[in-house]
């Protein structure tokens, strides 16, 4: 195939793709909107997104807060401004890598959860069998997962930012010896609401776009084992590449 | 009481309904034989609405339910029950609450009550004291029994058997075809059966129908269908490898 074909077959490809994902978006949301509420679902999902991924996004957490006081700290006492470390470590946090390392880690972890469950349910027939037991499976399966991603993604979040700056903490006044009161100003004099709030919706938008894409591939998975297997890797390589592409775009509208 | 008329069916390229009709009485066993993707499970699925036709109307008591919106479809689909080629049960629900499914959603009874009714059709169906067990615990015969427990869990007036011996011991196919025989008579339901086992065809059927090629080609009861003079549908009963049909990528 010729490139230029190579390039139209890729492009109608996606065309194609984004069309289903926001397709299925759109069914999502008439299906959210419609009583009654899967309650019992929906907080199975907050479970198996949120709870569950803690001990990983607590870990990341406190690890990225210490290196980024560890390299901000060694780095600006080159030019004698390591008083400046707690507010980027804040800033950092807060804007920044609070909302995008929770996001990747959920991609990697429940969105391929998702994928892999949707897809199995998929190519086994069991959302055929709900289909024929009239139940919706968008309400039953998506509308969960969706809420799930949207609701859970700002509170990990909120957990990865003070888990984070705490690790600077431990750092910057643990190993470098910096007053704990200087640290703890330096953080609130400079950090707005804004920083913290702007994070959150970020954060909100990868939750759903994580939920919408790894249902999208599961539910959508065709070819038996190998299918899921692909609809798992699709799900976490789209969610992640969506998260940081749309990173950028996300912050330079929020943050302008 | 079910009617499907003049129904195509492609997925790309592929032609794989063209121009079905066959009708199915009230209270009888139909079996649809054909051979492996011939196009008889898509054929059930549009019984049941699962696929749309893209020509053709397939009825349910008079009633086109290819031009149903979701509601409606969905009431049409509540006098249905569906035994899946591989059972289908749902890995995260226990047996008991697989069965109770369709009972527990439609919020009609109590959870107790839900319960008492799963381990009644489980009975039915030969299963006792495996309510709490989860699917991956079971063996393929118990799955195929705890799915025709769900199936039958909401007394359905229609029951579509999707390859029910397929992948069974004869022994264990012969317990299942004993089953719908049992269900037929105890329920009185109208049964649609597809599968290509003609041990199973004969023995559970009240006619036979056979799909080839897109269209239902034959239609008689066992006797007919044993002593047809169609060659396409005696090479398929007798299962021989020569004859008009021809296995694909194999020259006889």
């Amino acid at each position: 195939m010729n490139p230029i074909a190579r390039f139209g077959s890729l492009l109608m490809t996606f065309t194609y793709e984004l069309g289903r994902v926001l397709m299925l978006f759109c069914i999502t949301l008439k299906q959210l909107l419609s009583p009654p509420i899967e309650l019992r679902n929906i907080f199975k999902q907050m479970s198996e997104i949120g709870i569950k991924s803690l001990p990983v996004i607590l870990i990341t957490a406190v690890f990225t807060g210490m290196v980024l006081a560890l390299q901000s700290y060694t780095g600006f006492k080159r030019f004698g401004a390591e008083s400046l470390v707690a507010t980027v470590v804040a800033l950092s946090m807060t804007r920044e890598l609070g909302p995008v390392l929770t996001g990747l880690i959920v991609a990697g972890r429940a969105g391929a959860a998702m994928a892999a469950e949707l897809g199995t349910m998929r190519v086994t027939e069991q959302i055929d069998a709900l289909e024929t037991l009239a139940t919706n499976p968008v309400k039953y399966l998506i509308v969960p997962r969706f809420l799930a991603g949207a609701l859970m993604l700002p509170s990990l979040a909120i957990v990865t930012d003070i888990i984070g700056i705490m690790g600077g903490y431990a750092i910057t006044v643990g190993l470098f010896g910096a007053s704990s009161v200087s640290y703890w100003n330096r953080t609130w004099n400079f950090l707005e609401m804004s920083d913290i709030f702007n994070g959150l919706i970020k954060a909100c938008f990868f939750g759903i776009a994580i939920s919408l894409i790894s249902c999208y591939k599961g539910f959508y998975a065709e070819g038996g084992a190998e299918g899921v297997g692909k609809a798992t890797t699709g799900a976490v390589v789209l969610s992640s590449m969506t998260i940081l592409i749309s990173d950028y775009f996300l912050s330079a509208w929020l943050f302008r | 009481m079910i009617k499907v008329k003049d129904v195509y069916k492609s997925f790309g390229q592929k032609h794989v309904l063209k121009g079905v009709s066959l009708e199915i009485k009230k209270g009888e066993s139909m079996v649809i034989i054909g051979g492996s993707g011939s196009g008889k499970s898509v054929l059930l699925k549009h019984i049941i609405g699962l696929l749309k036709p893209d020509r053709g109307e397939v009825l349910i008591d008079g009633t086109d339910i290819t031009r149903l919106g979701e509601r409606q479809l969905y009431a049409v689909r509540r006098r249905f029950g569906m035994l899946f080629q591989g059972a289908a049960l749902f890995d995260s629900l226990t047996v008991w609450e697989n069965v109770a499914f369709a009972l527990l959603r439609q919020k009609a009874v109590s959870e107790k009550e839900a319960r008492q009714i799963a381990s009644e059709k489980l009975k039915m169906v030969g299963l006792k004291g495996i309510e709490d067990l989860m699917p991956s615990e079971l063996s393929g015969g118990m799955k195929k029994r705890v799915g025709l427990a769900r199936a039958i869990a909401h007394n359905p007036e229609i029951i579509l058997y999707d390859e029910p011996t397929t992948g069974l011991d004869p022994i264990m196919a012969d317990a299942i075809n004993e089953l719908i025989i049992s269900l037929q008579k105890r329920l009185n339901v109208t049964s649609v059966t597809i599968t290509h086992d003609m041990t199973s065809a004969y023995k559970i059927a009240d006619r036979i129908a056979m799909l080839y090629d897109g269209r239902i080609i034959e239609v008689g009861t066992p006797e007919e269908i044993r002593n047809t003079e169609n060659p396409i549908v005696r090479q398929f009963v007798t299962g021989s490898a020569t004859g008009p049909i021809k296995i694909e990528g194999v020259t006889a």
